[in-house]
Order: structure tokens, then C-alpha cells, then sequence
């Protein structure tokens, strides 16, 4: 039986405002508990909400970005249940009139090809506490400094058929509202989380199957990982006769196995109205307008350029492009050097590598692409070769000298002079007078032989053309 | 629309509100006459009328995104039957 998987996601980004979503109350992440926790965010009598303007503008500004309608008159609702973490009792969202409608964004699949998936709509809404549940033995520890704070639920369409494509939408997700600057949206403080709609199907049926819902995922890895784990669970409980209960699961990491959250800590009924404290939001025309004149590049266009502008392949596009940081850092290279193709392949190669193998990422790089981009106009101006370009980048991770200096203080110039490299190519003849006749005798390969040799000699510093033709000129 | 005992204590547990069993009957026809003025506003022909989210009829204001409140931790805690290490503490919720 071929099973197919249908997969829906709905993704909280919180936003990045200086203060919170309906009160001036500080919000950013990582300070004392309780800290960034006033009145109103402690729900005290007599207080009520002001919507702040900025995360309206935010949404507005994702909205545009995966062309969705805006909703013009949007309205706030009461989502009611009972959590300490969650003062009011109520959690201010939008149902039915959501600010952000229907839109859509384009995935790149593996085999290259593109894929457009909808979504199905992008509400304002607030965040709850945090809840301490093992520091204390008979008691729970409540953090309130994250209630309050706004985020933007993204809704997608189940349009997703594999734990792959998932991942591929929750990273363009991520880089589109890092090109937007709107959230941090890193997964591992809980700026940017993760629930997961899965069921499965006969490939080929059009009829959904019943779904189950993981919570709360919060790193690429074990969305995919959660993904994989709970299509193969439903596929063994309908391969041996029975049928999926829908309900919501957890994902746990160290066993890699979804697991069933108890029926209680799902209150399904939230009882939802229009929230009395807010009046409807109106958006005009004018203000869509001034907002789309401040959107960025976005990630898609500046993929399209960089193939257009810069020559580059899709494939070094769509890498140079998946982040903001690494499309400017690229740029300024770029500038340097004036050279795009060497630079791509700088870039996407050596570079990523190192930041990858020491685990940091672009903003904390050892070396700063103004650097990168001199590095490579020195190999384009012939002062050292491609191979020793790469012993000067290793030398700049571990040192605050420019480039110039590390060529200069480690004499790594090449050596482009005629008579130096004469001595060196006859130096090569006299030790290698077997490989001298076989070269003679047209054996043309050893030439590559002897050119090492010379490139050895000289500790990689030759220039290896000239080496090479002064080599021929002198056997023939 | 009637509203009958199981539904009340549904709504009131969902409500965290306590009922006892003397108290369900009242509840339950005050409820019913809820929700029988309801009925009568629904027969109400509204086909040409634009359905309101709020009843002023007003839009929202908007706050700029600057931070007006300081930190007043110490001072909104004392009331707090019981903190440690800054956090409130609660009985504990089983997860």
C-alpha cells in the first residue's frame, strides 16, 4: 500500500516590538522572571488593552509579502480557558476577521523543482506565560514575562505531503520574516514555534484521513524527525485494521516517538466572542499602500536578481539568498572583488563551511567580507594562487591581520619572477631526469607531475602557468 | 432553545464556576429565558443589515510601540500568596 502524507502546519512567530501587544510593558527575551510583567499583563481590575501599532504594521508587512489579502476590518476574540500561565483567563486572538487572509509562498523541493503552498491565513494574537513545572516539588513556578507579547499565528493549507517539504516551508517562513524584520523567529528560544497537522491517505484518494496534532516543535530537525515518527505510527495502527483517534500528541526527541497528551489539558471548547475591551480594526487603502513602499527586497526577487545580475546558478542563488545575512554578506564581497562567480563559490564553499564546522553563525564570523572580498581580488590580481588563497583564509580565522598583512608577514606572495622560476623549473629537470625523457617521449601527463614538483619547491608560491609553460619550453 | 441540567454543568465547569445540585434548576431555567430572548432577536428580519462587531461602532486606537511601564515586581508580588526566585507560584499544575 503507498501511503501519502497530508500535512498542515500552523506556525507562531512572535513579533519583535520594543513593548507588548496591548500594554507598555517591555518585551524581549531572556530577562528575570516576572521582570517584564505589569497590571495589565497581570490582568489586574480596571485595566484594559490598547493594540500597538507596530505589531499591526508587521502583520500587514507579512501579509503583503505572501500576497495575501489584508483584512480591513479586523476584530479581536476571546479564546477562554483556565491555565495559570494565563492570567485573564482568555486569550486574545482573532477568529473570523483576521488581519492577514489568504496568500501563499513558493518552496524550492529537493530535485530543484518549485512548489507554491497556500496559506490559509495569519492572525494577530497574544502569548501566554511560562509554567516552571520541575523546580518545585508540590507547586508550579509561573513566569509571566512572556504574556502578552505578540505573535503572528501562520496558518498554512494541508497542501504539505512530506516531512521534507515541511521543513522547506518552515525555513522559507523563517527567512521571509527575517528579510521582513519582524521576528527573530529562532526556533530554539521559542520566537518562532511549530504545531504539526498530520494525517495520511491512499495515494491517490482525495477524501482526508482523521489527523492528529503535535505541539509545540521547536527545531527544524524535530519537525521532520516528529513528522516521519507519527506517519509511520498512523500507517502501522490502518495497516492492521485499525483507526486514528484525533487528538493532540506530543513529540519527544530522546525516543523519537509522538506521544498522546492526556484529554484534560485539552479544553476543546474555548467558548470564543468578540472581545468587548477592543473595538474593530480598521485599514484603509493609503496605509496598505505606505506599508508596501517600506517592504525590502524579498527573499524570491533577490534570488531572481542574483541569477540575472550576478550570472550565478539557481542552486548558489537560492543559498546565497536563504538568508539576509548571508545575500548582504555576499554582496559586500562582491564589491571587493568584483568578481561574482569566484565569490559565490568563496562564499558557498570555504566560508559556510567554517561556519558550520565552528558552529557560528554569519554575524559572529571570524572573517568580515570585506576581507573576503580583498582575499579574492588578490588571487584575481595574480599576487597569490587559488591554493594559497586558502592557507591566507585559514590564517584570517584565527587573527585580526587584513589579508595584505597575512601575505606580506608570511611571505606567501607569488612568485611571479621570470628568473626565479626559471631556477626553480631547472632545479625540477636535473632531479627528475626519468620523468625529463618519458615527457620527451610524449608521455604528456607527467608534466602535471613536474609542475608539482616545482609547486612543491617553491612551498605553493609559483605561479603553476608560468611553471608550466617555461617547463615545456625548456624539455621540448 | 432549552438549555437542560448537563449542559449548565458543562458551561460552569468550563467556567470553573461552582453549581450545587439545589442551585442547577434555577440556573438552568434562567439560562432558558437566555436564551429564549435570543430566539425572539433572532426572528427578527436583520437580511439588510451589516452585522456590527461592536456595539459603539467605533475603530480601535492604536498605541505607539513604546515602553511606558517600568519594572514594579517586588511591589505587585506582595500580593501574591506565594513567590520564590521572582516567579509566582501556584499549585502545581500536572502536565
Amino acid at each position: 500500500m503507498v501511503w501519502e502524507s497530508v500535512i498542515g502546519l500552523e506556525v507562531h512567530v512572535s513579533l519583535s516590538t520594543a513593548s507588548k501587544l496591548f500594554s507598555g510593558t517591555a518585551s524581549n527575551f531572556g530577562a528575570d522572571p516576572n521582570t517584564q510583567a505589569n497590571v495589565f499583563d497581570l490582568a489586574m481590575p480596571g485595566t484594559l488593552p490598547v493594540l500597538n501599532e507596530e505589531a499591526l504594521k508587521m502583520a500587514v508587512k507579512f501579509g503583503l509579502a505572501i500576497g495575501a489579502q489584508i483584512g480591513k476590518h479586523s476584530v479581536f476574540d476571546r479564546k477562554n480557558y483556565f491555565y495559570p500561565d494565563l492570567p485573564k483567563g482568555y486569550q486574545v486572538t482573532q477568529l473570523d476577521f483576521p488581519t492577514v487572509g489568504k496568500g501563499s509562498i513558493s518552496i524550492t523541493l529537493e530535485d530543484g523543482s518549485e512548489k507554491v503552498i497556500g496559506i490559509t491565513r495569519a492572525h494577530i494574537e497574544e502569548n501566554a506565560g511560562k509554567s516552571l513545572h520541575d523546580e518545585f516539588s508540590n507547586e508550579s513556578g509561573i513566569d509571566l514575562n512572556r504574556a502578552g507579547e505578540p505573535l503572528l499565528e501562520i496558518v498554512s493549507e494541508p497542501e504539505i505531503t512530506s516531512a521534507k517539504e515541511a521543513v522547506a516551508y518552515l525555513k522559507k517562513l523563517h527567512s521571509i520574516v527575517r528579510y521582513l524584520d519582524i521576528s527573530d523567529a529562532i526556533m530554539a528560544q521559542g520566537s518562532m514555534r511549530c504545531d504539526v497537522n498530520v494525517s495520511i491517505r491512499k495515494q491517490g484518494e482525495n477524501k482526508l484521513g482523521t489527523r492528529t496534532e503535535i505541539k509545540n516543535i521547536n527545531s527544524f530537525r524535530f519537525v521532520e524527525k516528529a513528522i516521519n515518527s507519527e506517519t509511520e505510527r498512523q500507517q502501522e495502527i490502518i495497516e492492521d485494521g485499525g483507526s486514528i483517534t484525533q487528538e493532540t500528541r506530543r513529540y519527544d526527541s530522546t525516543k523519537d516517538i509522538t506521544t498522546s497528551m492526556r484529554s484534560k489539558e485539552i479544553a476543546n471548547d474555548y467558548r470564543y466572542f468578540p472581545e468587548p475591551d477592543l473595538l474593530p480594526v480598521k485599514i484603509d487603502e493609503s496605509y496598505i499602500k505606505s506599508i508596501e513602499q517600506e517592504l525590502p527586497e524579498l527573499p524570491d526577487i533577490k534570488k531572481d536578481r542574483f541569477m540575472t545580475e550576478y550570472q550565478l546558478s539557481t542552486y548558489d542563488s537560492g543559498v546565497l539568498t536563504s538568508s539576509l545575512e548571508i545575500a548582504d554578506y555576499y554582496e559586500i564581497v562582491v564589491k571587493h572583488c568584483q568578481d561574482s562567480k569566484l565569490a559565490a563559490n568563496w562564499v558557498t564553499g570555504n566560508l559556510l563551511a567554517m561556519l558550520n564546522q565552528l558552529e557560528l553563525d554569519l554575524a559572529s564570523s571570524p572573517v568580515r567580507a570585506e576581507d573576503l572580498g580583498c582575499l579574492i581580488s588578490r588571487i584575481k590580481d595574480k599576487t597569490i594562487s587559488g591554493k594559497i588563497a586558502k592557507t591566507v583564509f585559514d590564517t584570517l580565522i584565527n587573527s585580526n591581520l587584513s589579508v595584505d598583512e597575512v601575505i606580506e608577514q608570511k611571505g606567501l606572495k607569488q612568485v611571479t619572477d621570470t628568473a626565479a622560476i626559471e631556477e626553480l623549473v631547472m632545479q625540477v629537470i636535473d632531479e627528475n631526469p626519468d620523468q625529463v625523457i618519458q615527457l620527451r617521449e610524449g608521455k604528456e601527463q607527467v608534466l602535471g607531475y613536474l609542475v608539482g614538483q616545482a609547486m612543491k619547491l617553491s612551498q605553493g608560491k609559483a605561479n603553476p602557468s608560468q611553471v608550466s609553460q617555461l617547463l615545456k619550453l625548456k624539455i621540448q | 432553545m432549552a438549555f437542560d441540567k448537563s449542559e449548565v454543568s458543562k458551561v460552569a465547569q468550563l467556567a470553573r464556576i461552582k453549581i450545587t445540585s439545589d442551585e442547577i434548576e434555577e440556573v438552568e431555567s434562567r439560562i432558558t429565558e437566555i436564551l429564549h430572548l435570543i430566539d425572539q432577536m433572532q426572528s427578527v428580519d436583520t437580511d439588510s443589515i451589516e452585522p456590527m462587531s461592536h456595539p459603539f461602532g467605533g475603530t480601535q486606537i492604536l498605541r505607539s510601540d513604546t515602553i511606558t511601564e517600568e519594572n514594579n515586581r517586588d511591589e505587585l508580588q506582595k500580593i501574591a500568596p506565594k513567590v520564590e526566585n521572582g516567579l509566582f507560584l501556584v499549585p502545581k499544575v500536572i502536565e
